[in-house]
């Protein structure tokens, strides 16, 4: 239902919410309003049926096409197939095997942080990243940015020359301008001389630029990153006097308490801390109990999604609750409570949980916090005993931590005022990424010679005078620390496609040894400090005691470190530290009124380093499920006072800055406050980012880097269109989540069952079928899902699957085999929500097969549905009959068969789908199909786990388990076995091969209200 | 009005649309026919290669076995084409002036890879895979003919479909004892079924006849 002028009727939609007895899944508001546009879109089942014609060619121009193709297809069936080359080596190399892919480790780098992985590498392409099970920040898992990485690499729109001025230039020409530029810093000490650089945790980098910066002691490195953690390192400072690091042991903690921290997605301990929060929520393995997380946030997270309560703040008020927690738990501090206190009713409850678990409990900030809010969580972990226990301290894994925002107004003070000769800019985008009250691009200008190293020629590239091409991580020889510090030496998987250069080569260009390469810098680096092994780096900080040489062949210990994808024995120790006696004032300014504004990084694009990268643009975003493109977050009640609706544009003014923005509405977000995503807008960049969104950076002040009040909105009567998945692939009401509580599982363990029927299995006008052998099957565990999308864009990277653009999107023919549904139960205001990943569920009466005229979908004998695309001639009924809607139609030809650096990376076991055929989710059969080869071949069975689908392989919560189902004792039989296993829509007796488990949630009985 | 047709013209018209029944089955089974043929499916033709290299000669005048240059064949999907440097382990002693030879000697100086064409070329949607089918006891012959008697090589089989699933579906008339793979001279017994069906327990030989065995 919806007023006059297609505004929700939100009141209706609360009156809705409250009547209905039992619990409501709804995944969207349009959906729970019942809008005619919903309606209309249901109605036409298939939103890829539109008859929407988004070619410019005309209907009779298409009869005309028609007519001479249908003529000429004949006459295309007498071709024969054309003679193929096969090009042998001349010398073969050792390890390679002709279609048997090698796994390199490496890693990927997100803020200069390392992930350790494995990249597969078909004889010299590298085509997939697999986490790295033994690094420990990866243990196996990936984030998005690492799986996309593969499409950056291959991009064809990265900068592929040097230039100066615009001109290309070689290599030995810059070098010949820079070795000019050494003899005046050898005269002049460097002064003049700067360097701009991204976080730097790269021990041989860091060496570099110390070994410059002490021979011309008057030039100076800078550091700034969009997305920085100054107000962590702040924090610690403000705690305990010195700057140290935090890391969490999620695994021995009872009770988390987020403030503001959506620690489970966003830093780069993400993975590690998935995996350990996760491990203690899967109550269908041994343990009875769960652990429980609170989350208090200013914008709806992941993290969020998963607590067990949630209070939605607004991001200045989070101060406002740390004090009042912090005097109820009584830290040694004095603090002041701010008089109103929003959230109140929490902090008594709450302080009496932490307080029942001594040493099991965890207090996180949000990086996006101020000192302050960190300051206090340092002073609750100490006075709950945590320390030591739940959360160490160790030295910072940045290898030269400064305040990035001061660090960028300083060089831009010098900028001006004409002192800087000379700027090396290694990588990051400053001139997009700056704060807008530190004149960057302006200052820039000052300086007289300017080379910018970066992947893409962008906003920097265009305002330097020289722009050298970077070598990709996956291309580079360069080191990296992992969030416990743990190093990892990176080697290339392919040699640099553009003739690319690392920071390392540029740091050389500065030095006499202008010519060494990176793998030399590197080496040379760790042939030097590898006996201080353990615990050494950043020299001068460790001490003596742990200094113990370690033995000593360099070559071994090279090779080990290259092959295990990490220097053993390198993570940074625990560090005691105390807290200072009492940091000066210990209050916040009441909350302030009128609305806020709150910068996120954006979950696919991040500053905007991926703007140019299809896959994460097409990735739904997490909540939103918003692809290629930004938008104002604002909560209903917001939206309802502003009389504002979905997709309306607004115009944001901030400190005296606009910005338009088109508007989303969305559940669970506080109210008086909107968060707009870091990222997009960019003016420069590769085809597939230009004219994305809209740039947040143009109201971003290093004054309110993260959130700032002040902000006014208004309505510009003029709409935009936004592509969100959220609709698409609709289950029509049948509620296909399941959840309940700890409690209610203990207390009663079949509430699962009885939700649904499930009919007896003879039930079916077909006949039973008998799998011998191996039947595969799935269980995914909702109670661990937490929405990361990683599954997805590893499925996409495996299976080839093509991107769509977003105009196919807005008319729902996105393509990704598994998809994350996200629902809302409960009211608008701060509704539970659940993440169900939905791949093809292979039922064992499946739909699908029985209506394809062609068999192009037919039953395999392992219980597959297999999709054979030469047979397809793309009727569509198959998509049409599944109620699950995870079968994906190629209506163009959507795969890039053309541009030759895409084609290095597709993986060549899936075939290249083609226009006019249906695909879907095989399970990854040609993994099914290489394991199954080795083990016949080898004379034995798969063995459990032997055989990992790409999503199961990727997920940080171990989600996901795939396995033999005829075999007892695999782990995807028990999980079935388990009571809360339950198939999706089980009641149309399709038999499901994917089940799911439901969710669970472990609320604190003495906050009934969450 | 006179009659323009006699009489006897309605015989002629009967027999003609009865007859078009068979024109029509006769042009599907000839159309069927050259779609089997080896103008169609290439068997039986032999490419012209940039070196005229003789599987006659190297196997069986020389008795080189199938693995000492289809290296991968027990391990990977695919048998490889032996590199340029297997070839120059011989004839940079032997024949080393031959100017038939001298394509190899370039590829090896100039470090470029013989632009050899395939003579077996399934489809791109295929995936086939050589190692499963050596190991389970395929042996090199039943499906490539005696490479030992081709001069140049030619296509045996017709690689189609039909022909895969044949043996997909009746393995035990084509299965050899393992030890007998890679000999070309290999004859089946008059017992072969017995055999098959032995070896089919024995080596735990599936007839797997799903999509996704082959097409992915």
């Amino acid at each position: 239902m919806t007023t006059g002028n297609g505004q929700l009727d939100l009141p209706y939609l609360r009156a809705k919410l409250t009547d209905r007895r039992g619990q409501l899944y709804w995944r969207s508001l349009e959906e729970l309003a019942e809008t005619d546009a919903f309606q209309e879109f249901l109605y036409r089942e298939f939103p890829q049926q539109s008859d929407r014609w988004t070619d410019p060619i005309g209907r009779r121009r298409f009869l005309h096409l028609m007519g001479a193709s249908l003529a000429l297809a004949g006459l295309a069936g007498c071709t024969k197939q054309p003679a193929e080359p096969i090009m042998p080596y001349v010398n073969a190399p050792e390890e390679i095997i002709p279609g048997k892919p090698l796994f390199f480790a490496t890693a990927a780098l997100l803020s200069g942080v390392a992930e350790g992985v494995l990249v597969e590498n078909h004889m010299g392409r590298p085509t997939k990243v697999e986490g790295n099970p033994e690094h420990p920040a990866s243990l196996g898992a990936t984030d998005v940015f690492a799986q996309a990485s593969i499409l950056t690499l291959y991009d064809p729109d990265r900068s592929q020359t040097i230039t100066q001025f615009g001109e290309i230039r070689s290599w030995s020409a810059f070098l010949s301008e820079m070795r000019e530029a050494v003899q005046r810093f050898k005269q002049n000490k460097g002064s003049g001389l700067r360097i701009l650089t991204e976080t730097v945790t790269s021990p041989t980098l860091a060496s570099q630029l110390k070994k410059l910066l002490s021979d011309y002691p008057s030039a100076k490195w800078h550091q700034y990153e969009p997305v920085g953690r100054d107000p962590a390192r702040a924090g610690a400072r403000l705690a305990f006097g010195t700057d140290v690091a935090a890391r969490y042991h999620l695994e021995k903690a009872n009770v988390v308490l987020s403030l503001d921290a959506d620690f489970l997605s966003t830093g780069p301990g993400k993975l590690r801390y998935v995996r350990d929060f996760t491990a203690r929520r899967k109550v269908h393995q041994s343990q009875r109990e769960m652990n429980r997380l609170y989350v208090l946030e200013s914008t709806p997270s992941n993290t969020g999604a998963m607590a067990d309560h949630r209070l939605p703040l607004k991001a200045s008020e989070v101060e406002g609750f740390a004090l009042a927690l912090a005097a109820e738990l009584g830290i040694a501090w004095r603090v002041e409570i701010p008089a109103k206190l929003p959230g109140s009713t929490w902090v008594g409850p709450l302080a009496r949980d932490l307080k029942r678990h001594p040493a099991a409990t965890i207090v996180i900030p949000g990086e996006h916090q101020p000192p302050l809010v960190h300051a206090l969580a340092h002073a609750m972990n100490h006075t709950l005993g945590n320390v030591g226990s739940t959360v160490i301290y160790t030295e910072p894994v940045e290898a030269n931590p400064v305040d990035q925002f001061e660090s960028l107004r300083e060089l831009v003070r010098e900028m001006q005022s004409g002192s800087v000769e000379t700027l090396l800019i290694f990588g990051g985008n400053p001139v997009f990424a700056a704060p807008v009250d530190i004149p960057f691009a302006d200052a820039l200008a000052k300086v007289k010679q300017r080379v910018y190293l970066g992947l893409y020629n962008d906003e920097t590239s265009e305002l330097c005078h020289w722009h050298i091409p970077e070598a990709h991580s996956l291309e580079s020889w360069t080191d990296a620390r992992a969030y416990d510090g743990t190093v990892t030496i990176l080697q290339p998987l392919i040699a640099p496609l553009y003739g690319g250069k690392t920071a390392h080569e540029l740091m050389a260009a500065l030095t006499d040894q202008s010519e060494q390469s990176s793998y030399e810098g590197v080496r040379q680096y760790w042939s030097s400090q590898f006996t201080r092994i353990p615990v050494m780096v950043s020299g001068a900080r460790s001490s003596s005691a742990v200094c113990q040489k370690a033995s000593g062949d360099f070559e071994e210990f090279w090779r080990k470190s290259l092959h295990d994808g990490f220097v053993a024995n390198s993570a940074l120790p625990a560090k005691p530290v105390a807290l200072t006696a009492q940091p000066a004032v210990l209050r916040t300014d009441a909350t302030t009124p009128g609305l806020e504004l709150i910068f996120r990084p954006d979950p696919h694009v991040y500053d905007g380093q991926f703007a140019n990268n299809g896959w994460l643009q097409e990735l739904p975003k997490p909540h939103t499920r918003l692809t290629w493109d930004n938008a104002a977050l604002i909560s209903p009640a917001t939206a309802e006072r502003m009389g504002m609706t979905n997709e309306e544009l607004v115009e944001l003014r901030f400190q005296g800055r606009r910005v338009e923005a088109p508007a989303w509405i969305l559940p669970g977000h506080p109210d008086d406050s909107v968060t707009i995503h870091l990222g997009y807008g960019r003016r420069r960049t590769g085809r597939v980012g230009m004219g994305a969104g809209f740039n947040a950076y143009a109201v971003r002040t290093s004054g309110a880097a993260w959130f700032g009040s002040g902000l006014s909105l208004s309505k510009t009567g003029r709409r935009s269109r936004l592509a969100c998945t959220q609709h698409h692939h609709s289950m029509e009401g049948r509620h296909p989540v399941r959840a309940g509580t700890l409690e209610d599982y203990h207390r009663h363990p079949d509430f699962v069952r009885e939700m649904g029927e499930e009919p007896p299995k003879d039930l079916s006008l077909y006949p039973e079928r008998k799998y011998k052998g191996n039947a595969w099957g799935m269980v995914i565990d909702l109670s661990s899902c937490t929405g990361c999308n990683a599954c997805t864009i590893a499925c996409q990277a495996e299976n080839n699957i093509a991107v769509v653009g977003r105009e196919q999107v807005i008319i729902g023919r996105e393509m990704h085999w598994i998809r994350v549904d996200r629902y809302y139960a409960g009211g608008l205001e701060n509704p539970a929500t659940y993440h169900q990943p939905i791949p093809c569920m292979q039922c064992e009466n499946a739909p699908c097969e029985v209506v394809c005229p062609v068999n192009a979908t037919a039953h395999s004998q392992e219980g597959l549905n297999d999709m054979v695309y030469n047979r397809c001639v793309g009727t569509r009924y198959c998509a049409n009959n599944c109620p699950y809607k995870v079968r994906r139609f190629n209506f163009l030809l959507y795969s890039d068969w053309e541009t030759p650096s895409l084609k290095l990376g597709r993986n060549p076991d899936v075939t290249v789908r083609s226009r006019g055929v249906m695909e879907k989710c095989t399970y990854c059969v040609q993994r099914i199909n290489a394991v199954k080869i080795e083990a016949e071949r080898e004379g034995r069975e798969i063995r459990d786990g032997e055989i990992a689908t790409a999503c199961e392989a990727v997920c940080p919560a171990e989600a996901i388990t795939f396995g033999n189902i005829n075999d007892p004792n695999s782990r995807v039989a028990q999980l079935k076995a388990n009571k809360l296993n339950y198939g999706l829509l089980s009641e149309l007796q399709t038999r499901p091969r994917t089940t799911y488990l439901a969710a669970l949630k472990n609320p604190n009985p003495e906050m009934k209200t969450s | 009005m006179p009659q323009i047709f006699h009489r006897s013209t309605n015989t002629f018209s009967k027999l003609s649309i009865f007859g078009a029944v068979f024109v029509i089955a006769g042009l599907l089974i000839v159309v069927m026919a050259i779609n089997r043929s080896g103008y169609v499916t290439q068997a039986g033709v032999t490419r012209e290669q940039p070196v005229p290299f003789s599987h006659q000669h190297h196997v069986a005048a020389m008795g080189i076995d199938c693995r000492y240059c289809h290296t991968t064949v027990e391990n990977a999907a695919v048998a490889s084409i032996p590199p340029t440097k297997t070839c120059m382990n011989c004839h940079s002693q032997i024949w080393s002036a031959s100017p038939t030879l001298e394509p190899v000697r370039a590829s090896f100086r100039a470090d470029q890879s013989i632009r050899w064409t395939k003579v077996h070329d399934l489809p791109d949607f295929a995936y086939f895979n050589h190692s499963i089918h050596v190991n389970k006891g395929i042996g090199c012959s039943t499906c490539h003919g005696r490479v030992d008697r081709m001069p140049l090589v030619w296509q045996h089989a017709s690689l189609q479909m039909e022909w895969c699933l044949d043996c997909h579906r009746h393995p035990e008339r084509y299965v050899r004892p393992r030890d007998q793979v890679f000999n070309m001279e290999y004859e089946a017994p008059a017992n072969q079924l017995i055999l098959g069906k032995r070896l089919i327990q024995e080596y735990k030989i599936q007839s797997l006849t799903s999509c996704s065995t082959c097409h992915r």
